[in-house]
């Protein structure tokens, strides 16, 4: 049995490299895969909660996370590719036109 | 048996900081995040979370992530294009702010949970999680469909057409 605490670290931990990812990061490809990081360590920490309560409630929120993860990362790469059509380049220092 | 979380934490862990350090090669960060998602799967599965493992392996290691590996070699980023990341000031102060938040996560984690639940028979597989899906959750489902539907008609127009 895997102590609960445990994976609750492990999951604030994930959060936190991606949380820094984001911020510190200038590549957006990677910007968007920290936020998938992100989105992962909330699923950890809802599975492990769920585990602690044997209430399947967050099997079905970590399920929706998942969907709306695969939804965040079609539209964003989408975003990517066309900005790349436009500017030849992903670095977000380039597109900081509503930057004040 | 619990040594195994142990070793897929360090896995995943191990894969998360190369995807957030990996400055110089998109696709090594890409291909390391795998490691990470399914380190992951096998977490979900030591939880008792059957359908959420099989789901994480096949959705993120096997469809998020070659999605993004297509893109990254799709554009031809050339090596060039990432160059050393300025603003050390503002680096700096996000590592501080990054582990202050994972001071407070931690504190507030670490409280004394108590011994977990009895699990009801069949916790976590397909059919139970099935069955509470349709049943008590079925409208968030319905929802979830015009999500997906809309994400796929966004990205197929963004994708298309030249922005001005």
């Amino acid at each position: 049995m895997v102590p609960i605490e445990h994976a609750l670290a492990l999951s604030a931990t994930l959060f936190v490299i991606g949380a820094l990812g984001a911020l510190t990061r200038r590549n957006l490809i990677v910007i968007l895969m920290s936020i998938e990081l992100m989105l992962n360590a909330v699923n950890l920490a809802l599975v492990a909660f769920s585990r602690q309560w044997g209430d399947q409630a967050g099997h079905v929120f970590a399920l929706m996370v998942i969907v709306v993860a695969a939804a965040e990362v079609v539209v964003g790469l989408g975003i990517v590719v066309s900005l790349f059509r436009n500017r030849e380049s992903v670095n977000i220092e380039d597109v900081s036109l509503l930057k004040w | 048996m619990e040594i195994l979380f142990y070793v897929f934490a360090a896995i995943s862990v191990a894969g998360a900081l190369g995807m957030v350090l990996s400055v110089r090669n998109t696709v090594a960060g890409a291909l390391s995040l795998v490691g990470t998602m399914v380190a992951l799967g096998g977490i979900y599965v030591m939880l008792e979370a059957y359908l959420i493992g099989a789901l994480q392996v096949l959705i993120y290691a096997g469809a998020i992530l070659v999605l993004f590996l297509f893109v990254v070699m799709l554009l031809n980023l050339r090596r060039d294009s990432f160059t050393p990341e300025r603003q050390p000031v503002g680096k700096a102060i996000s590592v501080l702010i990054g582990l202050a938040v994972l001071v407070q996560l931690v504190t507030v984690f670490l409280g004394s949970f108590g011994p977990p639940a009895e699990l009801s028979e069949g916790f976590g597989t397909y059919r139970s999680v099935g069955i509470e899906l349709f049943t008590d959750y079925v409208l968030l489902f319905e929802v979830t469909s015009l999500l997906l539907l809309s994400a796929m008609v966004g990205a197929v127009i963004l994708a298309k057409r030249k922005i001005d």
